[in-house]
């Protein structure tokens, strides 16, 4: 009765030797390697930049162990970090001619020393998580608020030169929290704006009440188009965090959305925080509004009296005050590129800006009405303004216009990053940050590599020591369920944390209770007087209804951290329910199949090795 | 070997007014020390700054201590970390200031004052994180017992259920009890850890649930108290081992796991100690004053058809 088919051998056999290739990877350890990547669209990394790198390598004399090309990238190995350090400066030299305009990004990185054939089935290493690598993880939270309130700005600005195109007349047209609202004169006017909105405005829903003699009328944006709006405003801060982090030459950066307004970032392997933080931090957005050259704001700007309504007071990058008026025509969102370049006339430096078609039609109605006035760039950071330049309209512009005059190289340099840069849809804030040393992550590993083992050993020796050799079957069941453990997890590639690994020794010390609880069943069966076999198949077919009850309960508790745990959590409540799953095709599954292969075979068993098989000097059963 | 030689049934259910009053003592104290003294929360639930700096040689915390406040913080909290070298600086969350800008100034300064002091890692949790994570770890909780609650009333009986979960829910409160009174923190792995072993200590009673309804199918004349202790006595053996082996490994964390994994191990130890205590002295217990009876488990239907009631396999139709 304790006979396996050939098949669930076969079973045994077959997910044992997979789990023992995927499981292979982590075990060769990680080589110091530079990885060289494009920074830009236009320059493609294929073969030819092999070759290149190949060629930089010779002629700088550091040998690489390896040199492949990994999808967008190509990863060199070496064998000490003397010779990646030499080899980063040597790549550096040679695929960047131009420091002020890169075109690769070259930076250090660790590659896995698993050999080829490992990698060609997939089997990969698991990723290990900041804490055990070392590097910078930062929680960003997109302030959705101020991206709502730019496009209702922005949305009371269109409308109320549509309004002025089609001649229609309104009063105090002002922006209300997500709506525009406005005061119209008659009935006609009311359903002409009407229409005006449906035909123009598709994201705004009107709705009118009757003012006195006056109609109402309030425009507010619709819930869909407030979705989108923080949807984009999500996507273009991710899309802009990934270019400034190119910057920074990180090799792995993980840059990811999470839930409706945050942003993860983390960086494996970065150490200087400041500039990391620098980077991020620039939360900065653009406008364009006109300088308010009225006699008081004139008077205000030199002696500090009152800022005219509709004007706000702000200052230039000298620290001057400057006073501008308070409608924004034009947004970053608007502004597709911002060039430095040189005037092809005066050869002076300038900084050549292309809008969008929209930003294009505001930006010539608005020059040919203001034409030699000054019209101010702001950058908002934090939400704090600062005047880049206000320079004086010189002709009626279009979709692509410069700004020139009294401008260093270097100057227009700045301006046309500062802009470039200024298109985050909506400022975030730094809401979590971690840094994690290498060093502590390297004796985080140790430590948790050693809690594992040791706690393993003791068990595997209490259990031969209790239960011989059914104890020692289930230590081998414990082993097996460290490597499936082990094979899952690097199948699925999931990111090892020190919560993981606390996580793993948990799963282990959880798991032996299954093993427990059929030896204590075996014994139990053999001190009712059962015959040895009648005992092994007994113990086993009574203990797994227990067991299958015990583990779902661990179970829920394991889906409970997963659905609510972030962050630490999640690592632990991951390897902790994977742990339970394999632990059950370990302990009862895999040790039965021991067992049956030991004792199956012998018809006539007098005695099993289950250690002290007690029974009461006299039967108090009833 | 065999630690477990037990010739009778031990009365476990005779004593379970003491037991049941050692436990609502226990419970009533955790209770107490958690309103009086409450949790010593981490940064993860209160916001804040957290950093951890090395030197070269001991720290002198009290210079650490006034070098920090000297930059005008409050309330700073300068203790060792697992090594008299280890320096853990924590530094509370501070509306309006650019958080993120303190740990740099911070390690400048102590820079200026010992050059030799290395950052290992920095941790800054703005304000709004820590009430979403507390909210999701009450959450969590209640995920956790009402899922069980649901399992075990499916499975078993709602008797057993709400017995397991009182019993279970006792040890929660009394870890955290200790966590109090000790004033040791209270982190997101901790919290991870209590669940871990709500779930964990739930098995214990549901072992000696699936032995109660065992012996009430094959002992027909014993009493529920006699089936109770049977149940209790022959699974004492399992519950030590099974618990002695988790402990094990759990030791291996106190002892190996450095002053990261140090509370977690912690929680974990008094969980599996109270949850030996509870699953064995308490769920039963309260199973057993909810009025727990022999038809809830075994249901009358097979008798209609005229079978003899003391067939063993009576109880196995369903």
């Amino acid at each position: 009765m304790n006979r396996y088919p050939i098949w669930k051998y076969l079973v045994l056999a077959v997910t044992l030797v997979i789990a023992a290739l995927y499981t292979l990877p982590n075990f060769f350890g990680e080589a110091p390697a530079v990885q060289v990547s494009s920074l830009k669209a236009m320059t493609k990394v294929d073969e030819s930049t092999v070759g290149r790198v190949e060629e930089a390598l010779k002629n700088a004399g550091v040998k690489a162990e390896e040199v492949v090309l990994d999808g967008n990238s190509v990863r060199a190995r070496f064998d000490t970090p003397d010779n990646q350090l030499r080899a980063k400066d040597a790549l550096q030299k040679a695929l960047i001619p131009d420091p002020s305009n890169p075109t690769f990004i070259v930076a250090l990185n660790l590659v896995s020393r698993s050999p080829t054939w490992l990698r060609s089935v997939h089997a990969m290493p698991m990723y290990l998580g900041l804490d055990l690598r070392g590097g910078v993880h930062f929680m960003l939270q997109v302030d959705m608020q101020a991206a709502l309130t730019k496009r209702a700005d922005s949305l009371a600005g269109d409308l109320r030169l549509a309004l002025r195109e089609k001649s229609l007349r309104y009063e105090d047209l002002v922006r209300d929290g997500n709506s525009v609202q406005m005061r119209l004169p008659d009935q006609a006017t009311a359903n002409a704006v009407e229409r005006l909105l449906q035909e123009q405005f598709a994201d705004l829903q009107a709705r009118t009440s009757a003012d006195g003699a006056k109609i109402r009328l309030v425009a507010s944006i619709r819930p869909e188009a407030l979705r989108k709006v923080q949807d984009q405003a999500l996507k273009q801060n991710i899309t802009t965090l990934h270019n400034r982090i190119n910057e920074l030459g990180v090799s792995e950066p993980v840059i990811q959305q999470q839930g409706i307004d945050r942003i993860v970032v983390q960086l494996p392997g970065v150490q200087d925080t400041a500039k990391a933080k620098d980077i991020l931090g620039r939360t900065a957005t653009l406008e364009m509004r006109l300088v308010d050259e009225s006699a008081e704001a004139r008077a205000a700007e030199i002696g500090g009296g009152l800022v005219p309504f509709n004007s706000e007071r702000f200052i230039d990058r000298e620290g001057r005050p400057i006073i501008l008026k308070k409608r924004v025509e034009l947004t970053g969102e608007s502004l597709t590129d911002a060039q430095p370049g040189f005037d092809s006339q005066t050869q002076q430096p300038k900084v050549d800006l292309t809008v969008d078609a929209k930003g294009g039609r505001i930006m010539r109605d608005v020059s040919r009405e203001n034409l030699k006035k000054r019209m101010a760039i702001v950058l908002f950071e934090k939400g704090k303004g600062e005047v880049l330049t206000a320079p004086v309209i010189q002709g009626e512009l279009g979709n692509r216009f410069q700004i020139s005059g009294s401008m260093s190289t270097v100057e227009a340099n700045d301006l046309a990053l500062l802009l470039r840069a200024g298109s985050l849809a909506a400022p975030m804030d730094i809401i979590e940050e971690r840094t994690i040393g290498p060093s502590l992550g390297a004796e985080n590993i140790a430590k948790g590599f050693n809690s594992v083992t040791w706690g393993f050993v003791a068990i595997v020796i209490f259990m031969a020591a209790y239960y011989m050799l059914f104890g020692l079957i289930s230590g081998l069941a414990l082993a097996v369920n460290l490597l499936l453990l082990v094979a899952v997890l690097s199948m699925l590639q999931a990111t090892l944390t020190l919560p993981g690994m606390a996580a793993m020794a948990l799963a282990l010390g959880m798991a032996i209770d299954s093993n427990v609880l059929i030896n204590e069943r075996v014994r139990e069966e053999l001190r009712n007087g059962a015959a040895p076999q009648a005992a092994i198949h007994a113990g086993y077919e009574r203990a797994w209804a227990t067991i299958l009850d015990s583990n779902i309960t661990t179970l829920i508790a394991g889906l409970a951290l997963l659905i609510f745990g972030s962050g630490p959590v999640r690592g632990f409540a991951v390897v902790h329910c994977i742990g339970i799953v394999t632990s059950m095709f370990s302990a009862v599954f895999f040790s039965r199949g021991l067992v049956n292969l030991w004792y199956g075979r012998q018809k006539k068993l007098k005695s099993v090795s289950i250690g002290t098989v007690w029974r009461p000097g006299a039967s108090t059963k009833p | 070997m065999e630690f477990f030689k037990i010739g009778r049934d031990i009365p476990f259910m005779r004593h379970a007014k003491v037991f049941n009053a050692i436990s609502l003592i226990t419970f009533v104290l955790a209770v107490f020390f958690l309103f009086t003294r409450g949790l010593h929360l981490s940064i993860e639930f209160t916001g804040g700054t957290l950093m951890e700096v090395s030197y070269s040689q001991s720290a002198d915390l009290g210079k650490v201590r006034s070098t920090v406040a000297s930059l005008g913080y409050t309330d700073v909290q300068v203790q060792n970390f697992g090594t008299a070298r280890d320096v853990m600086i924590r530094l509370p969350a501070q509306k309006g200031v650019s958080t993120t800008q303190q740990s740099e100034q911070v390690m400048q300064t102590l820079r200026a004052s010992d050059a030799s002091v290395t950052l290992r890692r920095t941790e800054f949790v703005g304000p709004q994180i820590g009430d979403e994570l507390a909210a999701d770890g009450l959450k969590a909780l209640a995920m956790v017992v009402v899922g069980i609650m649901i399992y075990l009333a499916f499975r078993f009986e709602w008797k057993f259920a709400v017995s397991a979960i009182i019993a279970n829910l006792h040890d929660v409160v009394i870890i955290l009890g200790f966590f109090a009174f000790f004033q040791w923190e209270f982190s997101l792995a901790v919290l991870a850890a209590v669940l871990a072993v709500l779930g964990y200590s739930v098995n214990e009673s549901v072992v000696i649930f699936d032995r109660i309804r065992e012996n009430f199918r094959r002992y027909r004349k014993m009493n529920t108290v006699q089936i109770i202790d049977n149940a209790i006595t022959s699974t004492i053996s399992r519950t030590i081992i099974t618990h002695g082996s988790t402990q094990i490994m759990v030791l291996s964390m106190l002892l190996f796991g450095g002053p990261t994994l140090f509370y977690f191990a912690l929680a974990l130890t008094i969980g599996i100690c109270f949850g030996i205590y509870s699953s064995v002295f308490v769920a039963a217990a309260v199973a057993m004053w909810l009025g727990l009876e022999r038809e809830d488990l075994i249901k009358p239907t097979s008798r209609k058809d005229g079978q003899d009631p003391n067939d063993p396999n009576a109880g196995a139709v369903v």
